[in-house]
């Protein structure tokens, strides 16, 4: 196994909710708890992300999958735990340094729409980060940015158009170009083709495994389409309510998942050879992470729950070589 | 979402350049072509007036009291007609319509041009770094904006004296805070976008993330309220001056000039104070117009 790019250590990431003027005014009498509220977006989160692997992280909407990439790409800085970028702790690094990480380390956004300026075209859209950073010679950058539209298949005369004259698929390759643009290492891809129509889906994903054959590049996938995930993964972590609970090496996840959250989204995927029909949803909705559950998160939904799983919470444990899961039903197996 | 406009030409973009904008918008509103050309005549008219008036109001060897209330269209002791008659020091009334618009005009462009400069400022950084600067920034402009606007200038005025320079101070005072709230309401809009993510992502520096994405894509709205304003702060230094605040007696506005004539309103001799006052409509109502249309063009849904 080859080491890991990006090591995520007991990585949390909490958001103090606001309170509202009139739970502020009960609190200054003291009505309401002075306490502020906390979303736990991310609670404690390991993960490495090896070298030329692509890493798939999946989970409902709200469980803190975008949140978490946020952290990884150095966007949002983390409440706690720590992020060692080439075996190099991120908060250590020197200006120079933690620049470096930024750049090599770049996000693929999903909203199309939201993640171009508007206002400049694509060659300063592109070009932006090499121009700002000195990183290319001003007569260069032009250059440069053909490059990068090239190697996401748009054609170089578009550079000095505007973001609006393009459509959502396009503008997804122009995002992926400004990322390209600085040599990344990595790609965390929040959710990347989730905003766009599915025909367009299969050829943004086949754009991924292209730059992966051609540049080794190593993917933090995010996505809640389990299919997607499947098919360009190597890994995959299953996450909820701030958690991962589940992690493993893909084929064997899907195939088997072991924890009985993994399992029932896993069971959800439509499938054309078992001609499934119906659908056994998971009882009940994800917890609000303002005030998640005691012990495990997801026992209040869960079919199989003892009753440790509301008294302790399970940590991640080996199941299997190269798997891990948060369950205490594994937990008992391996005793007895 | 985009309605289409009456007459069938393109509807606009969301990105459209305001440049563009506004040109279509002037071909395509025969009250906004019109407007627009009135206030382009009337800056020119103001621009050339010491070639276009008939007499210097300032030189007063040139006035001639033997002149003085003589009704539109009379003849003066020295053989010129004064079309728009004059007033009770003989003063041609059109000469100091035209000198006393650019009173008015500079000190209404000027004032707006730099409350505007000062309160994007501070609205851009009360939204990049919230907190406790956004806090203080915006309890400063709360405060600003509890009184009114006239009595603040007023005030200050009647404190520190008058003065063209004073009177372009006093507006800019009343003025800042409300650019500041809009730039600020704009700025967090825009900075919830990806795009700034995408910007934070490259480790851009914040003041180039400020200046290169935060401040074009969210001072539109602004500017459009700027345009308004132009007219509020023409109208606010006529008030000003003809309550005796504002400009000197030596360089007479509009406002000035309708005080000037106040007292002859009721003998009949209505051309002193009409006259000016006629020109501040027309200055306010052109600006006015062209504010408004630029403001629903932004305003997608209402256009």
């Amino acid at each position: 196994m080859s080491a890991p790019l990006l090591e995520l250590k007991g990585i949390t990431r909490h958001f103090s909710a606001k309170r509202s003027l009139a739970e502020h005014i009960l609190g200054a009498f003291g009505h309401a708890s002075a306490q502020p509220k906390i979303l736990r977006a991310v609670e404690g989160v390991d993960l490495e992300i090896r070298k030329g692997e692509v890493l798939g992280l999946v989970g409902e909407s709200g469980c803190g999958k975008s949140t978490l990439a946020r952290v990884a790409t150095g966007i949002l800085p983390p409440t706690a735990g720590s992020l060692a970028y080439a075996g190099r702790d991120v908060a250590t690094l020197s200006r120079a340094q933690r620049l470096e990480y930024l750049l090599k380390v770049q996000m693929v956004f999903q909203d199309p729409y939201a993640s171009l300026d508007p206002r400049m075209n694509v060659e300063r859209i592109v070009g932006e980060a090499l121009a700002v950073h000195k990183l290319a010679p001003r007569g260069d950058i032009a250059a440069r940015v053909e490059k990068a539209l090239t190697e996401v298949g748009l054609d170089p005369a578009y550079a000095k158009r505007y973001p609006h004259q393009f459509s959502g698929g396009q503008r997804q390759r122009i995002g992926i170009a400004r990322a390209l643009a600085v040599e990344p290492d990595l790609l965390v891809c929040d959710e990347p083709v989730s905003a766009l129509d599915v025909s367009i889906q299969a050829q943004i994903v086949n754009l991924f495994l292209d730059i992966r054959a051609k540049r080794a590049m190593t993917y933090l996938f995010v996505s809640h389409d389990l299919g997607i995930v499947r098919h360009v993964s190597d890994r995959v972590a299953i996450m909820y309510l701030g958690r991962i609970v589940e992690i493993g090496p893909a084929q064997e996840v899907f195939s088997s998942p072991a924890h009985p959250y993994a399992a029932a989204l896993i069971g959800a995927i439509p499938s054309l050879s078992r001609r499934k029909r119906s659908f056994e949803p998971i009882p009940g909705e994800m917890p609000s992470p303002l005030a998640p559950p005691s012990g495990c998160p997801f026992h209040p939904r869960c079919a199989h729950a003892l009753p440790v799983c509301s008294e302790r919470r399970p940590v991640l444990a080996p199941i299997a070589p190269g798997r891990q899961a948060a369950c205490h039903l594994h937990a008992a197996e391996a005793a007895s | 979402m985009t309605s289409l406009p009456r007459d069938g030409a393109p509807p606009l973009a969301i990105d459209t350049p305001i440049r563009r904008r506004v040109l279509l918008l002037a071909r395509r509103r025969p009250t906004t072509r019109g407007s627009l050309l009135a206030l382009l005549a009337l800056a020119l008219a103001v621009m050339l007036a010491p070639l276009l008036a008939p007499q210097n109001p300032y030189d007063l060897a040139s006035l001639s009291v033997m002149d003085n209330r003589l009704a539109p269209g009379e003849q003066g002791m020295g053989g010129i007609t004064y079309w728009l008659g004059t007033d009770s020091q003989g003063r041609d009334m059109l000469s100091a319509i035209l000198h006393g618009m650019r009173t008015s005009l500079i000190v209404g462009v000027a004032s707006t041009a730099i409350a505007l400069a000062i309160g994007v400022a501070a609205g851009l950084v009360a939204a990049q770094f919230g907190g406790a600067i956004d806090s203080a920034i915006m309890r400063l402009v709360d405060f600003m904006l509890g009184f009114p606007s006239i009595l603040v200038a007023l005030v200050l005025l009647s404190a520190i004296g008058r003065g063209v320079d004073k009177v372009i101070l006093a507006i800019v005072l009343v003025q800042w805070a409300q650019y500041a709230r809009l730039m600020r309401a704009a700025a967090m809009v825009e900075r919830r976008k990806e795009y700034i993510e995408a910007a934070v992502n490259f480790g851009l520096p914040t003041r180039h993330i400020m200046l290169a994405h935060l401040l074009p894509n969210s001072i539109g709205s602004v500017l459009v309220v700027a345009t308004i304003s132009i007219a509020s702060a023409i109208a606010l230094e006529a008030t000003l001056s003809f309550l005796g605040v504002g400009v000197p007696v030596t360089q007479p506005s509009l406002g000035l000039l309708i005080a000037n004539g106040f007292e002859f309103l009721l003998s009949g001799e209505y051309w002193i104070a009409v006259f000016p006052g006629l020109a501040l409509v027309a200055l306010i109502m052109s600006i006015n117009l062209i504010g408004d249309r630029l403001r629903r063009s932004l305003n997608r849904r209402a256009l």
